[in-house]
């Protein structure tokens, strides 16, 4: 019995290495969730005369989507989200973070645009609000302003299919 | 001959420290006076995490996102907001994550006892371990024992010449 002792002890060392090579440390859990999602107004990318308010979609569960010119990883995800923009299961709002509006124009024509329109936060300071520290980042919100999910990093496909889109339906119908 | 070479070895080490120390000392006086406001922002931003880098404090790191986040802090402190107000801001927007010096709550009990409980577990079997081999050297041999030590040492005196 005492041979195995070490055997024993190595065993629950490697496994709790073994979990922490799969542990995201990028993945930061948000203190936002379940939290009324911070109200902003911010001129519109698109139309920098007009503004968005978040306020404007109250009453509709919609997705937050934070994103930039220079962001590499955003590329990777922009497909999957023309892809939800087509089905028209969820209404998505851009947050062009930290970007130059020419920048962010020329990669939405270049790549497509499936937003319903993007908030233009320049200087970064509503990113601050929800707490962006490395985009993509995506939050659902639902009907009554609140953050029901956050995704840091790329919405791939799987996640959209097992966490984004069942939560869309399930707050679509209960509220 | 070794004590000379730790010798030149210590008094190497003790001037390249003197020397770092006093270019070190010089360097900050060369630097500008730093004004009250410039102070209370580096203290705050020392206790907060950069979440970009996630090993430096927003006080060490140039990343973009630390650059706003110093800019904010001293913001919120021209608004006249205190010290803990400000990082109750931080904590608010990026969690507990953000704070060097995580708050003592259930989820960080491991965090901050952990190390200290596997200390005293360590001394615990360490000391019954070091009384139960004291106990097993104090007991007499038996009359059986000591007829079996003077044998296998006998042997070994013999194999030995």
């Amino acid at each position: 019995m005492k041979r195995y002792l070490p055997l024993g002890i190595f065993a629950v060392i490697a496994a709790f290495l073994a979990i922490g090579l799969f542990l995201d440390p990028r993945e930061v859990p948000s203190p936002l969730i379940n939290k009324p999602a911070p109200a902003f107004s911010l001129p519109q990318l698109h139309q920098p005369a007009q503004t968005f308010a978040s306020d404007d979609m109250k009453g509709k569960v919609w997705l937050l989507n934070v994103w930039a010119s220079w962001c590499v990883a955003c590329r990777e995800e922009h497909p999957v989200l023309v892809e939800l923009a087509r089905s028209g299961a969820v209404p998505i709002v851009g947050l062009n973070y930290k970007d130059e509006r020419r920048d962010g124009l020329r990669w939405l024509a270049q790549f497509g645009d499936p937003y319903r329109l993007s908030a233009y936060d320049y200087d970064g300071r509503i990113g601050i609000d929800y707490g962006v520290y490395g985009v993509p980042e995506t939050f659902l919100i639902d009907k009554n302003g609140i953050i029901r999910y956050k995704r840091i990093g790329v919405v791939t496909p799987e996640i959209l299919r097992d966490k984004i889109l069942p939560l869309v339906r399930e707050l679509n119908g209960n509220a | 001959m070794r004590k000379l070479l730790a010798v030149v070895v210590i008094a190497l080490c003790s001037a390249v420290c003197s020397a770092v120390y006093a270019l070190g000392a010089h360097a900050a006086d060369a630097l500008p006076t730093e004004s009250a406001l410039d102070k209370r922002v580096t203290a705050l931003a020392q206790d907060l995490r950069c979440l970009v880098c996630q090993n430096q404090t927003i006080a060490d790191s140039q990343a973009p996102l630390a650059i706003d986040l110093k800019n904010q802090i001293r913001e919120k402190i021209a608004q006249g907001m205190s010290n803990d107000q400000i990082i109750d801001y931080m904590v608010q927007r990026y969690g507990d994550f953000v704070l060097y010096r995580p708050p003592v709550k259930a989820a960080t009990l491991g965090l901050w006892f952990g190390p200290a409980a596997l200390l005293i577990f360590g001394l615990v079997v360490l000391f019954r371990y070091l009384a139960r081999r004291r106990r097993a050297t104090d007991a007499p041999l038996t009359d059986a024992e000591h007829q079996r030590a003077q044998a296998l040492l006998g042997m070994t005196d013999k194999e030995s010449k």
